[in-house]
């Protein structure tokens, strides 16, 4: 038998159509893995016994032959998904304990297709970080290191338990949201693919909100086809979602291989930021030669504004988090610490609630808000967003997708960046223009640094025009055929 | 009008008055949830996750509410606006789940529009609106369960509301209580809102200012939930003249937010000022800007029912009504139902005399409401025809009408079986004129020696033989003619 | 501009968390520092230009007026830290 946790969604599906194994046994052989990497801290809640159930459940629906799309398929999810019955937390301290009462569109549809959530993933608090260093349930650990070091690497954030856990091979796929990058970043960190779907392509619904504006899910696979495959069960139109759209959902996995003939790349000259490793601007060229042979056009194309996409992020994802996360305040579920009052109850609550981050963040977006201050900094922030989206249709008129670095270093050590929020926020400088924009982006793993850590390499598209996105990512991963998988994981691939 | 200015130490004050209304919108569910919107049920069994602001939990505007805020705002003669956004207005409160509540702000769906209002001297002005805006409504919390804790139910949480704004043109708390009277009719006759003020569908927020006559506007003060029309003009009248106390005193009024205290009808203030609001508004991420385009509008426009103005002028106009008696009609559109169904192939103006003042007043003692009155307006009708065709009397149909009342027979049946037919036959009354005369024989020497006023004496002795029955012009005419004889 | 303790202080009270002095020091620190980071903003040119709020471009989907959800007071309350009857239950609020 192949060693179950190495294969991608696509041939673990085969497997068991063909009966090679069963579903239990993949399921059982991800349990296994998580449990030997538990020190990577990828789940804030493991969800063993219910996946082995739902195993056994898969099985049976095997033997009569009438198998779910995504039948058996263990995969973590992202604890920012509310989940029935089942702890989520988002991170916090605040939310430790509670069960929602309902469950998530996007995990719903998930588990409609028959996938198997072996655990709650690890995030940065209310998904706001880069690095998985704000839970309140401890850092999650980049299964990667590098070359001749010992030291533990951050997984990226805010999606890093579930980029780690498909990275260390503890689960097939893995959910994610995207608000500034906390898809593609944590992907690009772990060696791993992931896309962040067009702003309104999976419902929001049941998803504990950080920017609403921004907030997007998106699946983490192994491999561009298997994105593609978790990407078509949680995506669609969801009518208790007003920002979702109601259009059909492509089978994206069928059109993959359409190739990239006569594509246009587009390469934006902004994306050249100071500071940004010599090896990843290296690695943009050489990705842009791979698609140049696989038959793209090449395309120098200008994106104005997205020097200050960054700047008018940390106004507009801060203003709206300052709001969401003020149902946080201890009345109706979560943590309450009792005070000497109403007030004083609210405000210890909040403080004893929230780590430093999210409190910056409130804090922040309080103030953008507050009065006096709402022109001069929230709809200025709005205007320039509206010139960001400006540039990308622009620039959509010339290219087809636009080729562009994924994160400006590969994955760093645990406390590095941490001293400054400004250096830690530089993270996603690549990847917020688009999430601005609402543009669907996706990361893809290219190559490796000098010191053996992965690099990605960001694709962008049209909205609603994923099916391009995957096509072109499809080139991408054949050229660049990356194969290297982390250093010390259980029932390494021979 | 010439009550309008209050007299100080230092002279006239003239009042200047603005008003928020919220009405809660008749849906079954809720502005964002699709919980029920009704009134009562057991404490947070009308609440869905949206509307416990779990996580991750949107809003989904009910379509309903669209539609109803439209057609509020046709009924205030007003402008509707295209696009309009939703805003989140943020502060923290244990009743407002959230943390915000969903309102809208710049762009309200209702702008600038104007109602008449009916003054008790029969004079109309004209009152102007600000704006409609639809919002969430907030939970509610019990302060009076327990010595340390507040309870709370988030049953009302999410409900709809439009909040109509009036422009600050009223003077008199008499021109509030009408404007509030007018605004409940208005949405009552459109059947956007209950218009219930004891459960809440209507809630005012008063704003009060004085000033010298001439001078620009004073600064005003906000009274809070205020739940009927008598307390809407008792707490302008408290808080104007405290006002003009304070004034007059030396003092400043602060601007700030005042309750109205029902069990003495003053006014006291509500919020420390130390903890200014600061509500942050901006629009709602989680929503899109609502859009109306003109041919829903005009497709609303097409249902739009006769209003009480146009109703009233018709009243006047075709019915020959006072315009008093158009008023009080018109003022329910119960009630305006009912007048024209009584009034139908009768003579409207007895019709509308019968209503306002034997039904009302009846239903009025009986502490009932009109939809409970025990006589249907197909029967009120039949006894204005028996009244106009001569079978009976006024006097006996007030007989009648009070068995109606009581019993909730049709008046022809009464009529019959009592037999309260009048008497019309000139044989019989001049017969009973005979005995009349005959019996009061020095009366009728009074009478021809010059006591003139004798003759109502006579017209009385013969309706009471007649037991009430015979036809009071007859016996007029006979007794004149047999006392000349 | 930045962001002074006073200032710190305020806006803490507005998001209803407790901040303590020294929190306030640093704080202040952090977020003058984010502040003109944001304020580089100002070099760009938004003349005519309308704010954006949301990328997508469609017409708001509109529910049916239906009853469809609530009836369900003990998964309301399921989770709340204090409740008694059905109520919530909350320090007293002072008016
Ligand atoms: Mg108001
Ligand atoms: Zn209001």
């Amino acid at each position: 038998m192949a060693n179950l946790t190495h294969l991608t969604i696509a041939q673990a599906l085969a497997g068991l159509k063909k009966k090679d194994f069963t579903a239990v046994e993949l399921v059982e052989a991800h349990i296994k893995a998580a449990e030997a990497a538990r020190h990577l801290n990828c789940f804030i809640t493991e969800t063993f016994d219910a996946a082995r159930a739902q195993a056994k459940e898969a099985d049976a629906r095997y033997q009569k032959g009438n198998p779910l799309p995504l039948d058996g398929i263990p995969i973590a999810m992202k604890d920012l998904f509310c989940t029935e019955g089942v702890q989520t937390t988002a991170a916090s301290a605040i939310l430790k304990g509670f069960k929602p009462p309902y469950e998530s569109t996007v995990s719903a549809q998930m588990k409609r297709d028959g996938t198997i959530t072996i655990g709650k993933a690890n995030l940065d608090e209310f998904a706001m970080g880069s690095s998985n260093t704000t839970s309140a349930y401890g850092n999650v650990i980049n299964p990667w290191k590098a070359k001749g070091s010992n030291k533990d690497l951050v997984p990226g954030g805010s999606s890093g338990g579930s980029a780690a856990a498909v990275a260390a091979r503890i689960s097939m796929g893995a959910t994610g949201t995207d608000t500034g990058g906390s898809i593609r970043q944590p992907a690009a960190f772990c060696g791993i693919t992931g896309i962040k779907p067009t702003y309104g392509r999976c419902s929001r619904w049941g998803i504990v909100a950080f920017a609403s504006s921004l907030d997007q899910a998106g699946p983490f696979g192994k491999t561009n086809e298997d994105c593609a495959l978790l990407l078509r069960s949680m995506a669609g139109w969801d009518p208790k979602d007003s920002t979702s759209v109601n259009k059909p959902v492509p089978d994206y996995a069928a059109t993959l291989n359409k190739g990239v003939k006569g594509l246009r790349v587009g390469v934006p000259k902004e994306y050249r930021i100071d500071g940004t490793s010599p090896e990843i601007l290296a690695l943009w060229d050489k990705g842009v030669q791979m698609m140049k042979d696989a038959g793209a056009e090449i395309v120098d194309v200008s994106l104005p504004h997205t020097k200050y996409a960054l700047h008018a992020y940390y106004v507009v994802a801060p203003a709206e988090c300052s709001s969401n996360l003020a149902r946080y305040d201890g009345v109706r579920y979560g943590q309450r610490v009792e005070g000497d009052n109403l007030i004083d109850t609210y405000e210890k609550t909040r403080q004893q609630g929230f780590g430093k981050e999210v409190k910056r963040r409130i804090l922040i977006g309080t103030y953008v808000l507050s009065a006096g201050y709402y022109d001069a900094y929230y709809n200025k922030a709005r205007r320039v967003r509206k010139l960001i989206w400006n540039d990308f249709i622009e620039a959509y008129k010339k290219c087809d997708v636009l080729l562009t670095p994924c994160a400006p270093t590969p994955a760093f050590a645990i406390g590095e960046n941490t001293q400054d929020p400004i250096t830690m926020y530089l993270n996603d400088v690549f990847t917020i223009p688009a999430s601005m924009a609402g543009m669907p982006g996706m990361s893809v793993p290219v190559g490796l640094s000098s010191d053996g850590l992965p690099l990605g390499l960001q694709l962008l598209g049209r909205p609603f025009e994923e099916e391009t996105l995957f096509q072109a990512a499809q080139a991408l991963e054949k050229a660049a055929n990356f194969t290297a998988v982390p250093q010390n994981i259980v029932g390494k691939a021979a | 009008m010439s009550n309008a200015l209050l007299k100080g130490n230092t002279g006239d004050w003239e009042m200047v008055i603005g008003l928020e209304v919220h009405a809660q919108v008749l849906t079954k569910s809720k502005l964002f949830s699709g919980a029920s919107a009704d009134f009562g049920g057991a404490p947070n069994a009308q609440v869905s996750p949206v509307d416990a602001g779990m996580p991750g939990m949107l809003p989904v505007i009910n379509k309903e509410c669209v539609s109803k805020a439209v057609r509020t705002g046709l009924g205030l003669n007003a402008t509707i606006n295209n696009v309009s956004i939703f805003e989140r207005k943020n502060y923290f409160y244990p009743d407002l789940p959230q943390g915000y509540q969903i309102s809208q702000y710049q762009h309200p769906i209702v702008g600038n529009g104007e109602i008449e209002i009916d003054l008790p001297d029969g004079t109309v002005k004209k009152i102007g609106i600000e704006r409609l805006h639809l919002e969430q409504d907030a939970g509610k919390s019990l302060h009076d369960q327990h010595p340390q804790k507040s309870y709370v139910d988030l049953n009302r949480s999410g409900n709809p509301l439009m909040e109509i704004v009036s422009k600050p043109d009223m003077r008199t708390a008499e021109e509030a209580g009408a404007y509030v009277t007018k605004l409940r009719a208005i949405v009552r006759y459109l059947g956007t809102c209950d218009g219930n003020m004891d459960e809440g569908s209507m809630r005012c927020d008063v704003n009060v200012s004085v000033r010298k006559p001439g001078d620009p506007l004073g600064t005003r003060c906000e009274i809070k939930n205020v739940n009927s029309v008598r307390f809407v003009q008792q707490a302008i009248e408290y808080e104007a003249r405290r006002q003009i106390e304070l004034i007059e005193g030396g003092g400043k009024i602060t601007q700030e937010t005042r309750l109205f205290d029902t069990k003495n009808g003053t006014t006291r203030s509500m919020r420390s000022k130390e903890d200014a609001h600061d509500y942050r508004y901006f629009p709602d991420p989680d929503l899109l800007p609502l859009t109306v385009d003109n041919a829903f509008i005009e497709n609303i426009r097409k249902t739009m029912p006769e209003l009480p103005d146009a109703k009233k002028k018709r009243f006047v106009e075709t019915f020959g009504l006072s315009a008093y008696d158009a008023g009080v009609l018109v003022s329910e559109k119960e009630r305006a139902e009912y007048f024209e169904i009584a009034a139908k192939g009768h003579d409207p103006k007895l019709a509308a005399n019968w209503v306002i003042t034997e039904l009302l007043g009846a239903l009025n003692k009986a502490e009932k409401e009109l939809k409970d009155s025990p006589v249907s307006a197909e029967a009120l009708g039949e006894l204005v025809g028996l009244i106009s065709n001569n079978t009976i009397s006024g006097r006996i149909a007030k007989e009648v009408f009070a068995e109606m009342f009581g019993t909730g027979k049709n008046p022809g049946d009464i009529v019959k079986d009592r037999g309260l037919q009048q008497v019309t036959d000139t044989g019989a009354i001049e017969k009973l004129v005979a005995e009349v005369v005959r019996d009061n024989a020095d009366k009728v020497a009074e009478y021809k020696g010059g006591k003139d006023k004798l003759f109502g004496f006579f017209v009385g002795q013969v309706l009471k033989k007649s037991g009430g029955k015979a036809n009071p012009g007859m016996v007029n005419d006979l007794l004149k003619k047999k006392l000349e004889e | 501009m930045s962001i002074d303790k006073n200032t710190v202080g305020k806006i803490a009270r507005l998001a209803r968390i407790k901040v303590s002095e020294e929190e306030k020091e640093v704080l202040s620190g952090q977020l003058s520092s984010i502040l003109k980071m944001i304020e580089e903003l100002n070099a760009v040119n938004t003349d005519g230009v309308e704010p954006l709020t949301s990328v997508v471009q469609m017409q708001m989907y509109e529910r049916e007026d239906k009853v469809t959800d609530g009836a369900i007071p003990d998964k309301i309350l399921t989770n709340a830290p204090e409740q008694t009857a059905g109520f919530f239950v909350v320090p007293k609020v002072v008016e």
